[in-house]
């Protein structure tokens, strides 16, 4: 049993099991402060529903999201070690920023509006939502100058046999961490904002509640439409600076094996990694890649041959993965076009609304995949160019490894089940017990 | 002050803070078998500490972190040694926390009953080992110079770290029973404080022989001994243990808990100050301990930080207090969220 296989599995389970919770809080934390917003601004009460309704599921998927982020903030000390004795004196600090900065802002208003509705006014309430939101994209944005630092180390420098910090602002200001910030926080939007149209499309199919939910469709394809432009946008970017970076990542995201100008953009391919090509190539497009990569056509790409074969990251899982995040990507800026043409006819628009239920899991498929590109294509590097993930782990026995791993797959497994099943409970059963509790306040 | 000294005692606060926090919670959910006789009962003990636990929660979550961010060795010997029960506290920590939300989510008794199970098991297990694993701290944990460890989960079991749970668990079950009473009416008010009495009977012979078995087990008087001035947060814990006996006789509730508190973060510092400078002792030898000198981060990482902390930390407790005195009162039925 090999630590570092385990290792790297338990984290890859823990982190995208946490991911699958994150960008609805990120998002939806968003949407629902605006609504509440909307409630003190108009005194409108089926906006105060919409607050309250939203807000439940809000919390259920809240809880995981915490929960399921406890855990991480350990495994660097646990599975990690050596990796945090190693560079703990730049990303522990980034880790440790967030927790005093974001973290405590963000658990401690949550109980306030949890418990605040009678302590509370109205406008107050609606500012400690505000809170809980900016907390949530704030330890957004020190958690991704943590990962940007792991792709891109910048601001340091080797001494006393570990890598120390020579420049905060440098380290803060990375990049490479910005363009992560722009693209991950849009779509975390662009979840939440297709989660509420969702489950709003479902209720409309049947007829029901049709004021609440067209108001919420509204809503939140405003949200939808801005965020699926930002993320294609800003995804653009990334991918450009990734070519600069870390050429090795990007000709795996593109299955591309021999250096060349005018390099092509394939649409599909197979890749075979022991021998170094693709098996099945379909639909290659002259010049895209260097077009994409570098904003001129006749840019030289290096392929993958051209790098050591031990710093080739699995181009397989990455190719793919990236392919779905950017079809799904393209996919969503139109389901949002022809969306906002359709916002006035949303009942006369039943294919459609059908189209947007069945799409609620696509931005969390969009969205793992991402981080599958951003963390398999860094491999076999734990900090890129310093660091290789094997020399990272912890000596810890194999054996442990194993047991904890059993034990976070049976237990996110039966807390992610109970969680999406209560979600969907309270989603289906609409906003009307809300109406008969909303009477009393 | 240099500033890996400051930095040594920030160390300790925050898992001082921590202990006093969540430490009620803990003793909430460690008494909610034996006190939540009706499911209002229930409710009103969950309701209790609902607007508190997860900000009190972070106080953990900071003390990992600012231990990563200032003493990254420490931080990577720390957990990867003490793996198991680590592991074990974040699932119990895991499972109080969804219990919380999901128990109120369905009206039937089955599903209740789960869940309730999970709120005690995550509020004994993380009090328990907690105790635990800091005993064993005092102790010395057996890793050498690599920071590999050299034993097994049961070898944290010794009687000396079995004493520190036990005690761990009474202080966080008293410290929970003074929360009860001063935020509960009627007849669970005074089932809570009159088990209050009865843990405080239990904890001041457990308190005692820990004080004394400390001398044979660790080196934690050493410091006392060539700095006796020390010796003030030793009495200070005697002093407030004993006051809390005093305000629960007078029904002072509030001032009961204000007691307990400040009985949880003498107790903490008198390990700290006990430890200084070490903040992990090996077992094997002392040439591996890790200490606040030989493994700290940069300065420049310690400047940085001490700035963050000394900025955002009263901060937190500003709106914590503030959150505090928002929800201050008995637990109101109709103010019942979960
Ligand atoms: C882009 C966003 C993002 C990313 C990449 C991560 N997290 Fe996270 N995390 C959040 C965004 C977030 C959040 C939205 O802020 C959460 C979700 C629910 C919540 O309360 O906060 C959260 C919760 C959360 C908590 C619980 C906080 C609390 O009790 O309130 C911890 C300890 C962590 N996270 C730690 C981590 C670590 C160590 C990560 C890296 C491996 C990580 N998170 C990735
Ligand atoms: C900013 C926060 C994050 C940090 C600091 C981080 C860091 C790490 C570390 C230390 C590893 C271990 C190296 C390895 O397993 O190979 C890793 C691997 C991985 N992470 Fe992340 N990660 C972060 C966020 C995420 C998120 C949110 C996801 C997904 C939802 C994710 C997905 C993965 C995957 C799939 C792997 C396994 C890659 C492999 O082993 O081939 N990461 N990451
Ligand atoms: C529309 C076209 C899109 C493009 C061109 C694009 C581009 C990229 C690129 C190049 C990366 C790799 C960054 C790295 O290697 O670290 C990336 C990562 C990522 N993408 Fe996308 N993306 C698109 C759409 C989306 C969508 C729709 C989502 C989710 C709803 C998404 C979520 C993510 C996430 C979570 C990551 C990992 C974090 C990061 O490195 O920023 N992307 N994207």
């Amino acid at each position: 049993m090999d630590p570092v296989f385990l290792s790297r599995l338990q984290f890859a389970v823990a982190t995208m099991f946490h991911f699958l919770f994150v960008p609805l809080t990120l998002g939806l934390s968003i949407i629902i402060a605006w609504m509440e917003t909307q409630y003190v601004r108009t005194g409108d009460k089926l906006y105060l529903q919409m607050t309250k309704f939203w807000g439940k599921l809000f919390l259920i998927n809240f809880a995981l999201g915490v929960v399921t982020g406890i855990t991480l903030e350990f495994q660097f000390g646990t599975n990690w070690s050596r990796y945090s004795e190693y560079v703990g004196d730049v990303f522990g600090s980034l880790l440790a920023i967030e927790a005093s900065v974001a973290f405590f802002l963000e658990s401690t208003f949550i109980g306030i509006w949890v418990f605040g509705w009678k302590r509370l006014s109205a406008k107050a309430h609606a500012t400690v939502m505000w809170l809980v939101a900016i907390a949530g994209n704030l330890s957004a944005v020190w958690i991704l100058t943590a990962n940007g630092f792991m792709q891109h180390p910048v601001g340091y420098a080797i001494r006393n046999g570990r890598a120390e910090m020579t420049d905060f602002f440098e380290v803060l200001f990375n990049k490479f961490s910005i363009l992560e910030i722009l693209h991950v926080i849009p779509s975390a939007c662009l979840l939440g904002a297709f989660f509420v149209m969702g489950i709003s499309a479902w209720h409309l199919l049947k007829k029901q509640h049709v004021e609440f939910f067209t108001r919420s469709f509204r809503i939140a394809l405003v949200f939808g439409l801005v965020s699926s432009l930002v993320t294609g946008f800003t995804g653009d970017l990334h991918g450009t600076h990734v070519a600069e970076v870390q050429p090795a990542k990007l000709a795996a995201m593109e299955a591309h094996w021999e250096t060349q100008t005018k390099a092509p953009l394939i649409m599909f391919a197979i890749p075979d990694q022991d021998a170094g090509k693709n098996i099945i190539e379909i639909g290659a497009i002259p010049g895209l890649l260097s077009f994409l990569g570098y904003h001129d056509f006749n840019a030289t790409v290096r392929g993958l041959n051209d790098f050591p074969k031990d710093e080739i990251p699995p181009v397989a899982i990455t190719f793919i993965a990236f392919r779905t995040m950017v079809g799904l990507g393209t996919l969503f800026i139109l389901l949002m076009v022809y969306g906002w043409f359709r916002r006035d006819k949303l009942m006369e628009s039943p294919l459609f609304l059908k189209i947007m239920l069945f799409s609620i899991p696509l931005p969390y498929i969009a969205i793992e995949m991402g981080w599958v590109v951003a963390e398999v294509g860094r491999q076999p590097w734990i900090v890129y160019g310093l660091m290789r993930t094997s020399d990272a782990v912890s000596p810890v026995a194999g054996y442990q490894v194993m047991v904890s791993l059993i034990a976070f797959i049976v237990i996110y497994g039966l807390l992610g089940a109970v969680g999406y099943y209560l979600i969907a409970k309270h989603a289906i059963k609409g906003p009307v017990s809300l109406l008969a509790d909303d009477s009393k306040h | 002050m240099e500033l890996q000294t400051i930095w040594f005692f920030l160390w300790g606060l925050l898992w001082a803070i921590f202990f006093m926090t969540d430490g009620f919670d803990f003793g909430v959910g460690t008494l909610y078998p034996v006190l939540g006789k009706s499911e209002e009962d229930k409710r009103a003990m969950i309701n209790s500490i609902g607007p508190f636990w997860d900000g009190n929660e972070v106080w953990l979550i900071t003390a990992g972190g600012i231990t990563f961010a200032a003493f990254p060795k420490v931080y990577a010997v720390m957990f990867s040694s003490l793996y198991t029960p680590l592991l074990l506290i974040l699932f119990a920590l895991i499972l109080r926390g969804v219990a919380f939300e999901f128990r109120g989510q369905i009206e039937d008794a089955g599903w209740k009953r789960v869940w309730d199970l999970c709120i005690f098991i995550g509020s004994f297990i993380p009090a328990l080992l907690f105790g635990v694993v800091f005993a064993n701290i005092f102790r010395g944990i057996p890793f050498d110079g690599q920071g590999i460890y050299h034993g097994n989960i049961l070898m944290l079991l010794n009687p000396y770290g079995v004493l520190g749970g036990i005690l761990f668990l009474l202080l966080f079950m008293l410290h929970g029973a003074n929360w009860l009473a001063m935020k509960t009416e009627g007849d669970l008010n005074e089932r809570a404080s009159a088990i209050a009495e009865k843990i405080w009977l239990a904890l001041v012979p457990v308190a005692v022989i820990f004080l004394i078995a400390s001398a044979f087990a660790t080196n934690l008087y050493n410091n006392y001994i060539s700095n006796p001035a020390y010796i003030i947060v030793i009495l200070i814990s005697v002093l407030s243990l004993l006051t809390i006996k005093v305000y629960l006789g007078k029904k002072a509730y509030f001032s009961a808990w204000c007691a307990s508190a400040l009985t949880i973060v003498s107790c903490t510092f008198f390990g700290i100050i006990g430890l200084f400078p070490v903040l992990f002792p090996s077992l094997l030898d002392a040439k591996y301990n890790l200490t606040a000198f030989n493994n700290s981060s940069s300065p420049m990482t310690l400047s940085i930080m001490l700035g963050v902390v000394v900025v955002f930390i009263p901060i937190v407790i500003a709106y914590q207090m503030w959150t505090y005195n928002l929800f201050k009162g008995k637990v109101a039925k109709e103010e019942m969220e979960y």
